[in-house]
């Protein structure tokens, strides 16, 4: 089962967490805010996407189902 | 379709039926000096709304027929979206829930009028459209939203609904109207930042999903749409498909209302076929008064034209985007020779930076960034373009609301249109004309909400 | 026979191993606001990256829990001093140095409810459980003053120099708090750094003549019969 990994840029507040947990996917810009590649995590990843998301302070990070 | 809904959408009596392919329709009505259309006027002009049925005729999730016929004419919303209102109807029809509509007549857009103009002038269009749609959905309520700073819409649209009321037209088997002032600030016209104002919130965006139609106001599947669409859809109601596309093209059908804005002798609110080229817009407008340099289309989240372009240019969807167009806002900005694109282009940046809703962190820190840039460039102190293409690709995209990407397409759009100046500008720093006054507006709109906070990034 | 002894002589291991946990769960609890600051100010490098103080933060606070549970279970166990399972939840009932042992008890309440929120924190959603996690600012003070109204070492050397060090690893992390001039409006830093001073000079004037000063087992309300001066051979064993 495969889920895309998604910001929600209004709850995001730049903590950073997700890109440490979650280096193949996302990365940070200039201003520390997550760039999310959209494409689906499946697998070892998802684990670590779903960390990720846990790890949030503010919930920012989503995984969401395929489509 | 039983005999019974046939006969709902069948032409008026003859002397109402207006010349299938003439103008004016929505302005029909509207007397020589501009004056506003009251309940009679509008009465003898356009004839009754035909019941379109109380919510109790059909079941909601069978479908409509004047959705059907909606879907024939072909209207496109005239809000800037351009999004096809047959289908966003039939969307919120399908929603489980008792719907409500939501007339978008807030505007946020600075050099547009077109709608605070058609609230002013011609309310009941405005009224019968949103009681149309209502019945077409389910709806009970519908709330007719103006920009604060529109009172003249406010105040007209307030008095037509108690002329419905004293004439005798609807009663209680109809959705209940009311009208509501919204904030002015850019981003409160947008979808979701009105249906978070209605419910109570600050008029700021919200994160998707869900989206209003789905769950809105209260929590219930709300119709969002363009005042303009609805006054359109008032007249489909009583002419019908065939009738709304004897103007128009087949892609774009129907008229339209653009703001003409810039060195013309009257500047104002017109309604066009769509697909009209721009010069007769111009020529109907009494002609220009001064040379053109280029044209803002589609307002600051649309596309700047060069003068060469604009020759030949007509104003619809499928004329405009291989230019890289959209018709937007329906406004169209024309710039004289006297100003500088670049120096219009700065102040427009900024001025969208400050109409961020400060929620996400990418369009708070980018567009000041781009704004910041460009603000160097044009002082001939840029850091190259490299800069200002990477600040575009990583800015798109990643705000909760489409702001930050209409400011992205703005400034590509001009760096297309006026390359000369740019790089005249990044070169040798300001020129003659970045002096001159602004012939973009600038209005003071402070964005209000309390949830805005500023944003921090990495300590 | 050596149980009498160290009965009569009114320490049992569970006496040593109370006031063990409870050192440890301070100096715990201590770490944990230390990181949190840490935490918030968003401070990370290299080899600590911003995850790693993060569960370091959590786990810190839930080690603590665990030692504050082992200290109220010896303490309840030892048969020194009259404390009940009860006395450990609900503040001020216990016969024991009720106030300064209730002010335990208070913390641990405190305690309980930020753990418990911070374990819901996706249910219960970011606003709710960041209102009670501020509860935090109090919980560690009154376990500060629980410890040294009722530890029995608070004036040896060695107590008194961790205890020393907590306050001044918080008093740091609440100036380096305060000092997050985006996340706070000036009124609220005011009174963060407000309440820090009236603290410390709290601490500072109290110290001396409290648990510092004489007679402090009797002012602060350990029964008569477990006093040093009723102290008979048999009398630590009875209750």
């Amino acid at each position: 089962m495969s889920r895309r990994v998604r910001v929600n840029p209004i709850a995001c507040e730049a903590h950073g967490m997700c890109a440490e947990l979650l280096p193949e996917r996302i990365t940070l810009d200039e201003w520390g805010y997550p760039i999310v590649d959209g494409e689906p995590v499946s697998g070892e990843e998802l684990a670590h996407a779903k960390r990720a998301a846990q790890a949030c302070p503010t919930f920012a990070l989503l995984l969401e189902r395929q489509g | 379709m039983n005999p019974a809904d046939a006969s709902m959408l069948a032409p008026p009596a003859a002397d109402h039926a207006p010349n299938a392919g003439s103008l004016p329709r929505l302005l029909a009505g509207v007397s020589d000096d501009g004056g506003r259309v009251h309940v009679e006027r509008h009465l003898s002009v356009h004839g009754g709304l035909p019941l379109v049925g109380g919510r109790r005729s059909w079941r909601r999730r069978e479908e409509s027929p004047l959705v059907e016929e909606v879907h024939r004419a072909g209207l496109l919303g005239r809000g800037g979206a351009a999004f096809p209102m047959a289908r966003k109807l039939q969307a919120v029809a399908a929603v489980r829930g008792t719907a409500i509509v939501v007339a978008n007549g807030t505007e946020g857009e600075p050099a547009s009028e077109k709608d605070a103009t058609l609230m002013e002038l011609a309310p009941h269009l405005v009224l019968d459209g949103a009681v149309a749609a209502a019945e077409a959905i389910g709806a009970t309520e519908a709330l007719i939203a103006t920009c604060e700073i529109d009172v003249g819409a406010f105040e007209s649209v307030s008095l037509a609904i108690e002329e419905r009321s004293a004439a005798g037209i609807g009663g209680s088997d109809e959705p209940s109207l009311r009208v509501v002032s919204a904030p002015s600030h850019y981003v409160a016209g947008q979808e979701t930042a009105l249906v978070n104002y209605l419910d109570g919130g600050p008029a700021l965006p919200t994160f998707t999903p869900p989206l209003p139609f789905e769950r809105g106001v209260g929590r219930r599947p709300t119709l969002v749409s363009n005042v303009e669409t609805l006054a359109h859809l008032a007249l489909i109601a009583r002419h019908g498909a065939r009738w709304f596309r004897a103007l128009g093209t087949p892609a774009g059908s129907g008229s339209t209302l653009v703001t003409l804005a810039g060195p013309v002798a009257r500047p104002g609110v017109y309604e066009i076929a769509l697909g009209s080229s721009l010069a007769s817009l111009a020529r109907a407008a009494g002609g220009t008064t001064h040379e053109v340099r280029g044209a803002l289309i589609g307002g600051y989240a649309g596309a700047f034209m060069p003068a060469s372009r604009l020759r030949d240019v007509a104003l619809s969807e499928e004329h405009l985007a291989p230019h890289g167009a959209r018709m937007g806002a329906g406004v169209v900005s024309l710039l004289s020779t006297d100003a500088c694109p670049v120096a219009e282009t700065v102040r427009v940046a900024r001025w969208m930076a400050g109409q961020s809703s400060g929620q996400c962190g990418p369009c708070v820190h980018g567009l000041d960034a781009l704004a910041g840039e460009l603000e160097r460039l044009a002082q001939g102190a840029g850091s190259g373009e490299g800069r200002l293409d990477y600040l575009a690709t990583v800015i798109a995209r990643r705000g909760a609301c489409g702001h930050p990407d209409g400011m992205v397409k703005l400034l590509e759009s001009a760096l297309r249109a006026f390359p000369e100046e740019f790089a005249d500008h990044a070169r040798h720093g300001p020129c003659e004309r970045c002096a001159s006054p602004p012939e973009l507006p600038l209005p003071a709109r402070p964005v209000s909400g309390e949830r805005r906070r500023s944003r921090r990034a990495t300590a | 026979m050596t149980e009498a002894v160290i009965a009569a002589s009114g320490t049992s291991a569970y006496w040593y191993l109370t006031r063990a946990t409870g050192t440890v769960a301070l100096l715990l609890l201590t770490a944990s606001i230390v990181l949190g600051v840490v935490d918030v100010r968003r401070w990370s490098s290299r080899r600590w990256p911003r995850f790693v103080i993060d569960t370091l933060h959590r786990n810190a606070a839930l080690l603590a829990m665990v030692f504050i549970s082992l200290h109220i279970l010896t303490s309840v166990l030892d048969s020194f001093a009259p404390i009940s399972l009860a006395d450990a939840i609900v503040p001020f009932g216990g016969s024991y140095r009720p106030f300064w042992l209730g002010l335990g008890a208070l913390s641990f309440d405190l305690l309980i409810a930020i753990v418990v929120t911070s374990l819901l924190r996706a249910r219960i959603g970011v606003g709710t459980w960041r209102a009670v996690h501020w509860l935090v600012y109090a919980s560690w003070p009154i376990a500060l003053l629980h410890s040294l109204g009722t530890g029995s070492d608070v004036s040896h050397t060695w107590q008194l120099a961790i205890s020393v060090a907590c306050i001044a690893a918080v008093l740091i992390a609440v100036l380096a708090r305060v000092l997050d001039h985006a996340a706070a409006t000036p009124a609220a830093r005011n009174a963060a750094l407000g309440g820090a001073g009236a603290f410390s000079l709290f601490l500072a004037l109290w110290l001396p003549s409290g648990p510092l000063g004489s007679d402090w087992a009797r002012r602060s309300g350990t029964p008569t019969s477990l006093l040093p001066h009723a102290h008979s051979p048999h009398a630590g064993a009875k209750r």
